[in-house]
């Protein structure tokens, strides 16, 4: 199936060059770019139009198939050569240097012999084990507290807010609350000024390391609980009446009733959560490349892996450090495969 | 329990609890229960409501305030030092020039790649979902299962290899379909996955009968399965949207990074790279750049929190 060539040919021969917007015009590169925003729109309408009326017009015999073929197609090659190839391909890299030369596990003695590397690593585990236990922790305490209050909704919005900041809107927030100003002068961070008011000095939060990483980790925190809280919520509201009501008669208080019959019904739930946080968090890039660009010891694999690629064209490098993010998350793959097969095989 | 099920617990009690709450009357145990605790209980929810919301507050007054005020005392101490003006927003939207923000064309750019990056992926996914679902074939199975398990391969594992391929094979780097491409194929496998769970939920007897009465998979998938479907396309729709326009990786490699192409975010985070000399626009920059964000999200609330739950990983 050659969808994906077909439009992208299709586009480009449209006429690809924004000379409008490189003059500094506003409203004539609006008018080209909304142009190649409708041709976009246009070429894939017409090439899918083109797949499947084709495909519903051959001869009854090998209809299915070619049914078949044009719905699924389209999607399996894309993911073949966008993802399955490219992923293939990182792996090969990864044992190249940067001219594209066979060079073994260089680039894996490289990463476990420099500091500085080890520092990343080091990190994206501190990382790893904070965000999704402190996010599903304070999520989790959040349902709970507010679970049949009066304005819920309300409530729960305030916390989820944060899901649909992007992380570079998030990371901007958040520097203004560490921004730092020496003594004396009128702090405009609202951490170090409430530092100042309990008479104590104010610190530059994001350059003193190691510290400086835990206060990207809380960004991360506050934009994951929501999520933790909207999913865990509807978990318990799940978690029949009955055994509460029974756990009650048989004199349970608050604590022994949440911590033997709330979190026993909703395990599952808390397993998905943990885990959707855990390869968020692996991934992680926007936060600390807003925040501090990496600096101050505060890089991330992932963040890492992308300045060795693309700012010091260290292929070899960074598509190591790729494999060893792919590497981290491969149990929870394995894992969220295994749930996966169990469920297909009740059906 | 798995993830579908809890999708489908969730469906029920999306974000009111008001459904719940007639199903279940509180007793009388549960009202001397709640005697008890909810005096902490409040305290603690407000605590964290405060807490989360503080710094979205606080950086939205800020961006009313004038440079002098921004970078001489805090938004807190905002009644002392009275300041309030538009100035940064119409400075950081309309002023052209290669020093100035320019957010207006950036704004832009977020517009014209996101609209397709979410239709593309919907449109291919619904199909693949329907032929995964509803279409015997072999291996079928276990091709799905594979699909399910690269939602979770990291982006940076392809990053290299198809830029390769956009700029030597294609050479269509740093332009629009590059960043709708690369978004396409990064968002198909969660949303064969999401819109799977949906379209194999519908009755069985519905399909069959359309069979039985002559029609084919092109006339089943679209008079039947599309508009029953409509929820969770909705849901998808929802969700790839905001994760495209938020996004920032995907737009740093593929986007060639300037003013024709690249996305708010992109200039954001150059933006913050000069923190220093940009305090007094970052606030209002920011906010530019989360308005539509929060329109779709309290807009679309129940759709988006839909999607988190059947959905729930995410490439």
């Amino acid at each position: 199936m050659g969808a994906g060539p077909l439009f992208v040919t299709a586009v480009s021969a449209a006429g690809f060059v924004l000379p409008a917007a490189r003059r500094g015009d506003f409203w004539g590169a609006t008018f080209e770019k909304f142009g190649v925003l409708i041709i976009g729109l246009a070429a894939f309408a017409a090439v899918i139009g083109v797949v499947l009326f084709f495909a519903d017009r051959t001869p009854k015999k090998m209809r299915d198939v070619v049914q078949l073929t044009a719905f699924v197609a389209p999607a399996l090659f894309l993911l073949l050569v966008g993802l399955v190839y490219p992923a293939l391909q990182t792996i090969y890299l990864a044992f190249t240097d940067r001219r594209g030369e066979w060079i073994g596990l260089q680039n894996f003695v490289w990463m476990f012999t420099q500091d500085e590397i080890l520092q990343v690593l080091l990190n994206t585990i501190i990382w790893v084990l904070l965000v999704p236990t402190l996010s599903t922790t304070i999520g989790l305490a959040y349902a709970v507290f507010i679970d049949k209050s009066a304005g819920e909704k309300v409530l729960k919005s305030l916390v989820f807010l944060p899901m649909a900041i992007s992380f570079v809107g998030a990371g901007i927030i958040w520097r203004f609350i560490y921004e730092y100003r020496a003594e004396g002068y009128e702090q405009i961070g609202l951490l170090n000024q409430i530092i100042v008011w309990f008479g104590g000095e104010p610190r530059q939060f994001l350059i003193e390391s190691p510290w400086n990483t835990f206060f990207l980790i809380i960004v991360m925190i506050w934009i994951q609980t929501g999520f933790a809280m909207v999913l865990l919520s509807a978990a318990i509201k799940a978690v029949p009446t009955e055994i509460i009501e029974a756990s009650r008669l048989d004199g349970a208080n608050a604590w022994q009733q949440f911590w033997n019959v709330t979190v026993p019904g909703i395990r599952s739930t808390l397993v998905v959560v943990v885990t959707t946080i855990t390869i968020a968090t692996l991934k992680v890039f926007d936060i600390v490349r807003t925040m501090t660009g990496g600096n101050y010891g505060t890089s991330v694999v992932a963040n890492e892996m992308y300045t060795q690629a693309f700012n010091r064209a260290e292929w070899g490098q960074g598509a190591a450090l790729a494999v060893v993010l792919f590497i981290m998350v491969l149990p929870i793959i394995m894992y969220n495969v295994r749930v996966m097969r169990k469920q297909r095989e009740i059906r | 329990m798995s993830t579908t099920d809890i999708a489908e617990a969730a469906l029920d009690s999306p974000l009111n609890s008001t459904k719940v709450r007639r199903q279940r009357p509180d007793g009388k145990a549960d009202r001397a229960k709640k005697a008890l605790t909810s005096k902490w209980a409040t305290a603690g929810a407000i605590i964290i409501a405060v807490i989360w919301t503080i710094p979205t507050a606080g950086l939205f007054i800020t961006s009313f305030r004038p440079e002098g005020e921004i970078k001489g005392s805090g938004w807190w101490t905002i009644f002392q030092n009275w300041g309030f003006t538009f100035d940064n927003y119409a400075e950081v939207l309309t002023t052209q020039g290669a020093s100035s923000a320019n957010l207006g064309s950036y704004f832009i750019n977020s517009i014209v790649v996101a609209v397709p990056a979410t239709i593309f992926p919907l449109v291919l996914a619904s199909l693949a979902a329907y032929a995964f679902a509803w279409i015997k074939f072999r291996f079928s199975a276990a091709i799905f299962i594979a699909v399910f398990a690269l939602q979770i391969v990291p982006l940076q594992m392809a990053l290299i290899p198809l830029l390769q391929i956009f700029s030597g094979v294609l050479g269509i780097s740093g332009s629009f379909p590059a960043v709708w491409i690369a978004h396409t194929i990064f968002g198909l496998p969660l949303a064969i996955f999401l819109l799977h769970n949906f379209i194999s939920e519908i009755p069985g007897d519905i399909i069959e009968a359309a069979r039985v009465d002559g029609a084919n998979h092109f006339q089943t998938f679209f008079r039947i399965v599309l508009p029953l479907a409509m929820p969770a396309l909705a849901s998808f729709a929802i969700f790839q949207f905001l994760w495209v326009w938020n996004d920032l990786l995907v737009a740093l490699v593929f986007s060639g990074g300037g003013v024709d192409v690249a996305p708010l975010t992109q200039r954001l985070a150059e933006l913050s790279g000069n923190y220093g000399r940009n305090l007094h626009r970052l606030p209002a920059a920011a906010f530019i750049s989360i308005i539509v964000p929060l329109i779709v999200f309290f807009g679309l609330q129940r759709y988006f929190v839909r999607g988190l739950m059947a959905g729930s990983t995410k490439g």
